[in-house]
């Protein structure tokens, strides 16, 4: 029986075929067929048209990050495809899954320079898992089957599809088969014996362990063989910004963040430790500080599922290729039950130390202007430390992240290795789509809130149940930071002047409120939490707040400014 | 003479490096890739080579001894720890079935090299049947304005001949192939992965 289909119908089914239930994004020119199809299928998907393209791409971010299935967006080609770069880049860094459809001209223009003809391919290249361009509608189902393949197994990652517009209209049969293989690409390798064992020699004689958890346990649902591990050798663990919640916070294990605006005990203990666990994550610079003095003195222990990290930036004494999933029970198999409580209470001495200078005046302030973490915990118990945090970029993300509390996995949406500013509104959007039972706070900047804050259409337009919170501290406050501390305070280019934020929320009828005193706070607190609706709340916080603990970039992980 | 085109190589002022290691820990690698036959692939190799500004000396591109498979022999100057990361940054890509490296010792490498000089300027020259005879020289064409001649071998061999001629008279065109290179030893990498993928392939069938 033929099943003939025009091309844009063929992307339709694909996609249903990939179980697709919602797509991000922005129509134009050459994506026009595609959207024409898309009009006949408003039933079998939950569309969302952003007002930015990258809003389109952070959006299916957020819903990918937490929700672990693939984030799609359709976009059109030219600028519809530029816009969505930045957050192609994004997926890359952080190893989210995307498929990004972008529409391109039709194959017999390409290359002559036609209206909105951008070599998307080319910029892509350096920022994509995988790019391909469909050029004929026989090629559509298997790109797009091999797209999700790609996009959402090994080290996750962003696949973009240049679609050019003759395949959306051309005929072709169609035929769905999924993809399980391509040659040249084996994401599950079989783990070693042979690495396991090496492994577990260097934990069972390790006196002074500590576990360095990444995204890769999220990214590969490991949670609870993670835990299993760490608790068989009462291993205590430090993570990264983007493995946090992988453990929950008040685990007897958990010693905090690592890096940059880390916990004091796992950055001075990564420097003590006899052997260092990383554990799906990649030794990035704003964990480690200055490599010439990292963990020097430890045998490091690197399992992860990507050949290309390991070595990369620190040489590991054993490595373990492969799917912490599948390596992290089988290590837990081979090590022995230990007890390191010496070592562990050593951290407490830090801990103590960390509170007391930076914490406490912070979370617990009682008088002068609010302070960023103040406000950050507030929110995080009114949510029962259950809630999925979303951050823009900036002190306000650093904050968020040292005192937002977690009790499930997958609760931090954050720009990491990219660091993008107006990540947070769009990618809020899409982890309320993602997981919408969960509360998501989503924290930003008076800085990068502007940044995509022709968001609050789509908010307004879908009633987005987002709880958004501006800390407001009229500063680009994260570069003043860096300005006050190593550039002799010199603020150049860092005061802003701001809109009245609630005005503009009152504009899209987003229910809103602005505080400056601990009784309002607390007040608008209960307010926003009050139904599943949109909300925002502007917490104009202290303008010249630091964010400490701090390691200069570039500096020993244990020169540590505490203020 | 040969010694200073080495000491140009890595960059650096170094008039006795060892010809195939040069002293500042950096030699020239050869680079294998093997990947799939379509557009593309090339740039998605080189900007792995340009993000770490390694400078690719020689590339040649062909069919494999596979159907399908294409190989890209490339030759970079750059420490083994370097090399290591690029070559597993280039495995990595979706499009690259395979890709590995060798120094010297590992390979028997050639490349070809060509000269143009002006059929005079060739008469003239004295100790003409020595040179042909000490290079191994092919040539390839004869007319009364030129003389076309090829050499091939290593790029020492090949430079060799290119600085005697250039003292003796004008070479007017000179040109050097990429360089070409089979392993010696035993293990077929590229034979092992594709078994690896059947037998991953398998897992699903
Ligand atoms: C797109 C983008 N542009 C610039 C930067 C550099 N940058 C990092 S943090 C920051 C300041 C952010 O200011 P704001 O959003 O107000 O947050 P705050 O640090 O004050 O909490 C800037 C400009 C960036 N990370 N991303
Ligand atoms: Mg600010």
């Amino acid at each position: 029986m033929s099943n003939q289909m025009k091309g844009a119908y063929i992307l339709m089914e694909s996609l249903l075929k990939e179980n697709v239930d919602t797509i991000f994004g922005y129509p134009g020119g050459s994506i026009m067929p595609t959207f024409d199809a898309l009009y006949d299928y408003m039933d079998k998907f939950n569309y969302v048209l952003t007002r930015h393209e990258q809003g389109a791409t952070h959006a299916a971010q957020g819903y990918a990050r937490v929700s672990g299935k693939t984030g799609v967006c359709l976009v059109t080609s030219g600028p519809g495809a530029t816009n969505a770069i930045t957050g192609i880049a994004d997926a890359m860094m952080d190893s989210t899954p995307l498929v990004v459809i972008a529409g391109q001209a039709g194959a017999a223009f390409l290359g002559t320079d036609a209206f909105q003809e951008v070599d998307l391919i080319g910029c892509t290249l350096p920022i994509t898992k995988w790019s391909y361009q469909i050029r004929s509608a026989a090629d559509i189902a298997p790109a797009v089957a091999k797209a999700f393949h790609i996009a959402n197994s090994g080290r996750k990652g962003p696949v973009v599809l240049d679609f050019a517009k003759n395949a959306q209209v051309e005929m072709a049969e169609f035929n769905y088969e999924k993809c399980h293989f391509t040659r040249g690409y084996i994401p599950f390798t079989a783990i070693k014996p042979t690495q396991i064992d090496a492994a577990a020699e260097i934990i069972n004689n390790a006196k002074k362990p500590l576990a360095l958890v990444g995204q890769g346990v999220i990214l590969g649902n490991a949670e609870a063989e993670l835990k299993a591990f760490l608790e068989k050798a009462d291993i205590p663990a430090g993570s990264t910004l983007l493995g946090l919640s992988a453990l929950p916070s008040d685990h007897r294990l958990n010693k905090g963040m690592l890096g940059m605006h880390g916990n004091v005990g796992p950055n001075i203990k990564t420097n003590e430790a006899d052997v260092i666990i990383a554990i799906g994550m990649r030794f990035d610079d704003r964990v480690t500080g200055d490599l010439k003095t990292y963990a020097k003195q430890a045998k490091i222990v690197h399992l992860d599922i990507d050949n290309a990290e390991l070595d990369k930036n620190v040489k590991a004494t054993a490595k373990v290729l492969g799917d912490v999933k599948a390596s992290l029970p089988e290590l837990t198999l081979k090590i022995k039950e230990a007890k390191h409580t010496q070592w562990i209470e050593s951290f407490h001495e830090y801990e103590v130390k960390e509170d007391e200078k930076v914490i406490r005046p912070e979370v617990y302030a009682t008088e002068g202007p609010l302070k960023m973490g103040e406000v950050v915990r507030k929110i995080s118990e009114a949510t029962n430390n259950d809630a999925v945090l979303v951050t823009d970029v900036g002190q306000n993300q650093i904050m968020a992240a040292r005192y937002f509390k977690f009790t499930k996995s997958r609760s931090v949406v954050t720009s990491g290795g990219l660091g993008t500013m107006g990540f947070g509104i769009p990618a809020a959007i899409g982890a309320k789509i993602g997981a919408p039972k969960r509360t998501v706070c989503m924290f930003a900047g008076d800085g990068g809130f502007q940044m995509t804050i022709q968001e609050l259409g789509t908010i307004m337009e879908k009633q987005i149940g987002v709880k958004m919170i501006i800390l407001n501290n009229n500063y680009l406050g994260m570069v003043r930071q860096w300005q006050e501390l190593f550039f002799k305070k010199r603020y150049s280019s860092t005061p802003m002047m701001n809109p009245h934020f609630n005005t503009i929320a009152d504009a899209y009828g987003i229910k809103n409120a602005e505080v400056s005193t601990r009784e309002e706070l607390d007040a608008a607190i209960k307010e926003m939490f009050a139904d599943d609706k949109p909300y925002l709340l502007i917490a104009n916080c202290e303008e010249m707040g630091m964010v400490y603990p701090m390691v200069p970039a570039g500096e020993t992980i244990t020169n540590i400014l505490l203020g | 003479m040969a010694d200073n085109f080495k000491a140009k190589q890595c960059g650096k002022e170094c008039q006795k490096c060892n010809p195939a290691e040069c002293n500042d820990g950096k030699k020239l690698f050869t680079v294998t890739v093997f990947s799939e036959n379509q557009v593309g692939l090339l740039n998605q190799i080189s900007i792995i080579f340009t993000r770490r500004r390694l400078n690719i000396e020689s590339l040649s591109v062909s069919q494999s001894a596979l159907p399908g498979i294409h190989k890209f022999t490339i030759t970079t100057i750059t420490d083994e720890d370097t090399i290591e990361k690029v070559v597993k940054q280039i495995d990595k890509r979706i499009d690259i079935i395979k890709s590995f490296y060798n120094d010297d010792s590992d390979l028997v490498y050639q490349e070809i090299a060509m000269y143009k000089v002006a059929t005079q300027d060739f008469i003239n020259l004295e100790g003409t049947e020595e040179l042909i005879r000490k290079y191994n020289i092919r040539i390839l064409e004869i007319n009364e304005t030129c003389v076309i001649f090829e050499k091939t071998g290593h790029t020492d061999e090949t430079q060799g001949l290119f600085n005697e001629l250039s003292q003796k008279l004008q070479v007017l065109q000179f040109i050097r192939s990429g360089r070409v290179a089979i392993t010696k030893s035993k293990i077929e990498r590229l034979s092992d992965m594709l078994a690896n993928i059947e037998a991953h392939k398998m897992m699903y069938e």
